[in-house]
């Protein structure tokens, strides 16, 4: 079958935009084709840039018929979760907030894609301020996931999963608080990558919970989510915890065996809760891990079971923090009416911007914060979080990746979990362990359920050792071999 | 056992206006949420420092620098009411007497 340029890798693009085979406008023709055809169903796109798009793609065309030297990102059409800052384009978190919100400023991972000339097809719905497992918390309504429009596609970066599934995007960036990149992406059948915490500058990424949230890739293969950390990687004055380290070539080793590479099972990781189909497609892909020579064996992370009860009180303290800077002052909603003074103002204004699940951390995290519960809660999850760390560093001296299920299950219909947040919140429990860590992980497609929905496998490395991570996740990749196309772009 | 909340006071302080309809749905759904939450308490024993980033950096200094900053017409352009090159609010403090 001939691959249409719609469903190329933006590797294979790359390289046919080097050989003069194609230009960045037929490249973006191809998703623009895409959206025109699928987006009115899946409603990845919260607000598209095709104006934006076009004028960029001709001038890189422009530029690159010079002769000028083509970088790996020229001409990608990439899509951005809406709570990357775009300087003169429209960014909502999916709130209503913020509906209007244009911001002065690109947030650094833009800067750094759009400098080597990545081509913006606009900003993707999300959950509101990535709150959410779903995308059902954006305030404009939910993500459809390309594989079953009456299923989730997972979230809070819904929007950017489903966009690169569906070949919207080539590319798309996302952010990862508890699994927000990991989750949607196993749920929607493509490659995501949440890097170590500090790896990427968050200058610019609308702030949920700063000690957690890290921006992460959507892409259609593991070698482009190296080409993604290549140019976004680094160090960035504008963000005190980006670290500053070297950044090493990740395409280096991409291709080399993975003979002798020491696999931890994460025991704990198929037990109940976990949907049969998911368990046994992960086991099989370990299975192939084996057969390619890699040394598989069980291992522990005995409080990872208390990971999601600490994150339920880290993230949403340092949410009720990060979101008192919404105040009807500066930027976004302002309640209408009379006031008689600023705080009824604030009262109203936060009241009737925000939504259900945003009031519901904002509370949660106040009240764990507050005077006399601070100790028994947020300060109670900082001693657990410092034990799940101790966890992956014992199983870190035994093992160089640590592979589970992404999520415990697939895609599960829209509103199903929707009144329910304690169910919702279990969606993470796989994810959220790197998160409190810092570590990087990964999920990669391993099979397909029996009504077929995606199943992903999630990797997890040690600090910065992202390399591994993907040498690994592209043996696996490669040895599967699945293509996935969802079944809505069959007429496509 | 799911927590009891006081649900007014927490709101007060987040400056978060509920209609009576969320405070009983948030009285409900936080008391679940802590009693999953207190579990942390199970194992965190008082040996075990806390960890408030998974990469602890401290005293990350950078040359002090004069750059452009942000013109004021980009700063307000945001602003919900602009008052002359200032963020307008409603009344901030008691008036007259």
């Amino acid at each position: 079958m001939t691959r249409s340029l719609g469903d190329l890798t933006g590797a294979e693009l790359s390289a046919k935009l080097a050989a003069g085979e194609t230009s960045a406008i037929e490249i973006l023709a191809a998703s623009q084709a895409r959206i025109d055809a699928v987006d009115g169903d899946v409603r990845a796109l919260l607000t598209p840039t095709p104006q934006l798009a076009s004028e960029r793609a001709e001038e890189l065309d422009a530029y690159l018929s010079t002769g000028a030297p083509q970088s790996p990102v020229a001409g990608i059409p990439v899509a951005l979760k809406d709570v990357l800052t775009t300087n003169g384009v429209r960014t909502t978190c999916g709130s209503k907030i913020l509906e209007t919100y244009v911001p002065p400023y690109d947030a650094t991972a833009w800067t750094r894609l759009s400098g080597a000339g990545a081509v913006l097809v606009g900003k993707t719905n999300c959950d509101e301020f990535a709150m959410g497992s779903s995308n059902e918390n954006s305030a404009f309504g939910p993500v459809h996931n390309p594989w079953d429009l009456e299923r989730v596609p997972g979230g809070s970066s819904g929007g950017s999963a489903a966009a690169v599934a569906a070949g919207e995007a080539v590319w798309a960036l996302g952010t990862d608080t508890g699994g927000s990149v990991r989750q949607p992406a196993s749920l929607c059948g493509v490659v995501g990558l949440k890097p170590t915490y500090g790896r990427i500058s968050r200058y610019g990424l609308i702030a949920f919970a700063s000690s957690l949230d890290t921006i992460g890739t959507f892409t259609r293969s593991v070698r482009d989510a190296g080409a993604m950390l290549q140019v976004l990687a680094g160090h960035d004055p504008r963000d005190a915890t980006s670290l500053d380290v070297p950044v090493p070539d990740y395409g280096a080793g991409i291709d080399e065996a993975i003979a002798g590479l020491r696999v931890g099972v994460v025991t704990e990781a198929f037990g109940e809760g976990v949907e049969p189909a998911v368990a046994a497609s992960v086991r099989a892909a370990v299975e192939r891990l084996a057969a390619l020579g890699a040394d598989v064996g069980e291992a522990a992370l005995p409080h990872a079971a208390y990971a999601l009860s600490a994150y339920y009180l880290i993230a949403p303290s340092e949410c009720s923090s990060n979101l008192a800077r919404y105040d009807g002052v500066r930027y976004g909603l302002r309640a209408a009416g009379e006031h008689a003074d600023s705080i009824e103002m604030m009262f109203a204004t936060r009241g009737q911007g925000f939504g259900p699940e945003v009031k519901r951390r904002i509370m949660l995290g106040t009240y764990a914060l507050s005077a006399g519960y601070y100790e028994a809660y947020y300060g109670q999850a900082q001693k657990v979080r410092t034990l799940v760390i101790r966890d992956y560093e014992a199983a870190f001296e035994r093992f160089d990746i640590l592979v589970s299920p992404t999520s415990p299950t697939t895609a599960f219909r829209i509103g199903a979990k929707a009144d329910d947040p304690m169910a919702m919140y279990l969606n993470d429990i796989f994810t959220i362990p790197a998160n409190l860590a810092g570590v990087p992980a990964i999920s990669v497609p391993c099979g397909l359920d029996d009504v077929g929905l995606p199943i992903g496998i999630q990797l997890t490395a040690p600090i910065l050792d992202e390399a591994t991570l993907l040498r690994a996740a592209h043996a696996l990749e490669s040895d599967l071999g699945l293509n996935l196309r969802p079944p809505l772009l069959a007429g496509v | 056992m799911p927590v009891e909340i006081d649900i007014e006071h927490v709101a007060k302080l987040a400056r978060l206006q509920l209609s009576e309809e969320e405070r009983e749905q948030l009285a409900a759904q936080l008391g679940q949420i802590l009693e999953h939450a207190a579990r942390v308490g199970e194992v965190a024993a008082d040996d075990v420092p806390p960890t408030a980033s998974p990469i602890p950096r401290a005293n990350v200094f950078r040359e002090d620098v004069i750059e452009p900053s942000l013109p004021v017409d980009e700063a307000l352009r945001n602003s919900p009411e602009r008052d002359g090159d200032r963020f307008g609010v409603p009344r901030i403090a008691e008036t007259g007497a």
